[in-house]
């Protein structure tokens, strides 16, 4: 069971304050809505089963009071759970001795915390070694760690300052320096950036993922906000009344809620910095072969009732896009091959393409906008409609886009194809 | 048909039961009494009134500027003027001792009481009925404990004058920002060194606070013990009331006045910011006018609070 993987691993975690806990934890198993449990009794984790892998960024996300902070003071004991296990790095954390607990505190797991909690009387460098000063680090040698994570963090020059003289941003840095020197490999953050400004907050979030990209912690990451969810979390758990009700990742919450509940929650996210091309990619209606020639990429055009298409080898690499005008040019001139006709500008983008990307590029293209793979092969397209409703847009924004001529009416084609006589090798299309 | 709770009796063959059986327990305290009260006097009322004054002075002025060190200076002298100084001695005595043990019971049990619910609640109560219970009832029972002289003074005192002690470092302590233990707890840190590290020194201002209190009840209250003969200006306020002296009373009652504001001020200064006035006055050299208003500004309240306990 002790996947070298997983960093930290929660099984059926419960917590309950006030009267008759363990009772309250085996009503709540047989199915007692968690407010019938009574007066004084409050049920603030229900079941939380998860685990975190190393190197992850975790985010517990839900409103205030659906139980995060309980959550995550559960999983270095500063609540005792009332029931089910923690293991960081697969040793139970949960009904162990204080020592024992004390000793894990120091090796395996810091905290930073949402009103950054430093030592008021103690200066920066001090509070910054903090963690190693408690495991008994030299002074000298925790020092010079100290100044070294201060450093990183950005307040070089400010070590003999006082938590007080400096600004939030600048405190939580300290906070967060602070977790970093101790050196351990999970870090639990409570809301460590919801008391910052909109503008510090993004700072503090990018230079984050920063470090956590140097570093390569383990991170478990609350927040009340879903935006900040979706930039910082590899994977998020979804809170509501004590329960966890949905862990996914960023796409898959967006994507595909798993109730009501994270579909409102969800409603308000900027999807466009957190959904890819490649989550909103449909299978295009149809692609052409440049062994189809002109005549079979004009009968493709005429049954989906296309003015375009794209043309892709085989293997599906992309190849150009053709028009039905042209096609139907080619095919009175008498011209077989495609070669002629292919235009190059397909414009497709790459399939991790942010949404906020696609918006120039949906609108120039001739086509619903291709989307290809690390290997330039067509793996979908975005078509604009998709695109509007993804981003909860009018559907008439599309009619402002430069527009796209009409497919040629069926019996023009059909009477140029007739002309035609010969009737050679039609290849048709062919769904990707 | 009577209706009459034999309470009175109840409490008496409680002390009697003591007295039989810790008598030693209480032959023991006295002699500490009696003997931190004489090495403090010795202290105080060996050299000569003019060392002690001027040494005083120079504390005060160190600790608050040279207003307070003045203010220090004329204040004893007065005393001395009116024929007290050696009765201002032995109560400035009594007071040093009974605020120390005070002191030395109430913290440790105010830290008790803010780790413990269960602690607190039993103490709570018992906090609140050793100060309302009227000062001078304790002196009966001391006496029959100590029998008569400066041990049950000291005895009333400490118990009369424990409450704010207790309550102000367990108000302090609990008072601390929960997240700010929480960082203590989540880096791994022992309780006792949470306590020492993060908890005592946050809860600081409001433990000088009670130990401010303490003193200044301590006071009062050794004021009042005069009348089982421990002695100091109590001794002469006693005297003064039982001969219906004017004159004497009020030479003693001001005496009393004095050293209330002076201790009051003294145990302030502490409780400010960290170090003395004179140690910030050396880190800010240019500033030192400001810091002696700011310093003094925060003692605005102090003489209406020695004066209220002095009443008392
Ligand atoms: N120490 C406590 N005693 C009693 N109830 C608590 C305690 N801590 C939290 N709660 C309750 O548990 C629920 C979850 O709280 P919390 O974990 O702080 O939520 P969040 O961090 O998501 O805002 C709330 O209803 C809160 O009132
Ligand atoms: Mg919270």
């Amino acid at each position: 069971m002790n996947d070298d993987t997983i960093a930290l691993r929660a099984d059926g975690l419960y917590k309950v304050f006030g009267r008759h806990a363990d009772e309250a934890v085996i009503r709540l198993h047989q199915g007692t809505p968690r407010d019938q449990l009574g007066h004084g009794t409050t049920a603030a984790v229900i079941d939380a089963s998860f685990e975190v892998r190393r190197g992850e960024i975790f985010v517990v996300m839900g409103l205030s009071g659906s139980g995060k902070s309980t959550l995550i003071r559960m999983l270095n004991g500063l609540h005792e759970a009332t029931a089910g296990t923690v293991e960081i790095g697969g040793e139970r954390i949960t009904d162990i001795a204080p020592k024992r607990l004390r000793e894990i505190r120091r090796q395996r797991v810091s905290m930073v915390f949402q009103h950054f909690a430093l030592l008021p009387h103690r200066t920066v460098l001090d509070n910054v070694a903090y963690g190693l000063e408690i495991q008994g680090v030299a002074k000298a040698e925790r020092e010079a760690k100290a100044r070294e994570v201060t450093q990183i963090v950005g307040l070089a020059g400010w070590e003999d300052k006082l938590p007080g003289q400096l600004s939030g941003g600048m405190q939580q840095r300290v906070g967060l320096a602070r977790a970093l020197t101790a050196d351990t490999d999970v870090l639990l953050m409570d809301e460590a950036f919801s008391a910052l400004d909109p503008l510090i907050r993004r700072e503090m979030q990018e230079q984050l993922l920063d470090l956590q990209a140097t570093l390569g912690k383990t991170i478990i990451f609350i927040t009340h906000d879903l935006n900040e969810a979706m930039f910082l979390g590899d994977r998020i758990a979804v809170m509501r009344d004590g329960r966890i009700v949905q862990v996914g990742t960023p796409e898959e919450i967006l994507t595909d809620p798993a109730n009501e509940y994270v579909e409102q929650f969800v409603q308000d996210v900027d999807r466009t910095r957190v959904l890819t091309a490649e989550s909103v990619m449909r299978k295009p209606r149809a692609v052409v072969h440049p062994t189809a020639g002109a005549r079979g990429a004009l009968q493709v055009m005429r049954d989906e009732q296309l003015s375009a298409v794209y043309v892709t080898q085989r293997d599906r690499t992309l190849i150009g896009w053709v028009s039905d005008r042209d096609a139907l040019d080619a095919v009175r001139r008498g011209e077989r091959s495609l070669e002629r006709i292919v235009r190059p500008d397909h414009g497709a983008v790459a399939h991790d393409t942010p949404l906020a990307e696609l918006f120039i590029p949906a609108l120039e293209a001739q086509l619903p906008l291709g989307v290809t793979d690390a290997r330039g092969r067509l793996v979908g397209v975005v078509p604009r409609v998709t695109l509007l409703a993804t981003l909860g847009g009018e559907p008439e924004a599309d009619a402002q886009a430069s527009p796209r001529p009409d497919p040629l009416p069926a019996a023009v084609v059909d009477r140029a194809l007739e002309a035609a006589v010969d009737s050679g090798a039609l290849e048709t299309k062919e769904a990707i | 048909m009577d209706f009459r709770i034999p309470f009175g009796s109840w409490v008496e063959a409680g002390l009697d039961w003591i007295e039989d059986n810790l008598d030693w327990l209480f032959d023991l305290l006295a002699a500490v009494y009696v003997a931190l009260y004489d090495a403090v006097v010795w202290v105080v009322a060996t050299p000569p009134a003019v060392v002690v004054i001027a040494v005083l002075a120079v504390l005060a002025l160190a600790a608050r500027g040279w207003r307070f060190g003045l203010g220090t200076a004329l204040g004893l002298l007065f005393i001395v003027g009116v024929d007290q100084w050696d009765n201002a001695m032995e109560t400035l005595a009594l007071v040093v001792v009974a605020a120390f043990l005070a002191i030395v019971v109430a913290v440790p049990l105010g830290i008790w009481a803010a780790r413990s619910d269960r602690v607190s609640a039993v103490i709570k109560p018992v906090m609140d009925f050793l100060q309302t219970m009227p000062a001078f009832v304790y002196l009966i029972p001391a006496i029959g404990l100590f029998g008569i002289g400066v041990a049950p003074g000291i005895f009333a005192t400490v118990l009369f004058a424990l409450a704010p002690g207790v309550r102000l470092t367990e108000l302090g302590i609990r008072g601390v920002d929960r997240e700010v233990v929480e960082a203590g707890q989540a880096f791994g840190s022992t309780p006792g060194r949470i306590l020492r590290q993060i908890q005592l020194p946050l809860a600081m201002p409001s433990i000088m606070a009670g130990i401010n209190q303490v003193i200044m009840l301590s006071l009062s209250m050794v004021v009042i013990a005069g009348m089982v003969g421990a002695g100091g200006l109590g001794g002469d306020v006693t005297k003064s009331l039982s001969a219906l002296d004017t004159a004497l009373g009020f030479e003693a009652g001001l005496s009393v006045v004095i050293l209330a504001i002076i201790l009051d001020r003294f145990t302030g200064a502490f409780g400010m910011k960290r170090g003395l006035h004179l140690i910030r006055r050396l880190r800010a050299r240019g500033r030192a006018d400001d810091a002696a208003t700011t310093a003094s500004s925060p003692g605005a309240t102090a003489p209406s609070t020695a004066r209220d306990t002095v009443a008392a």
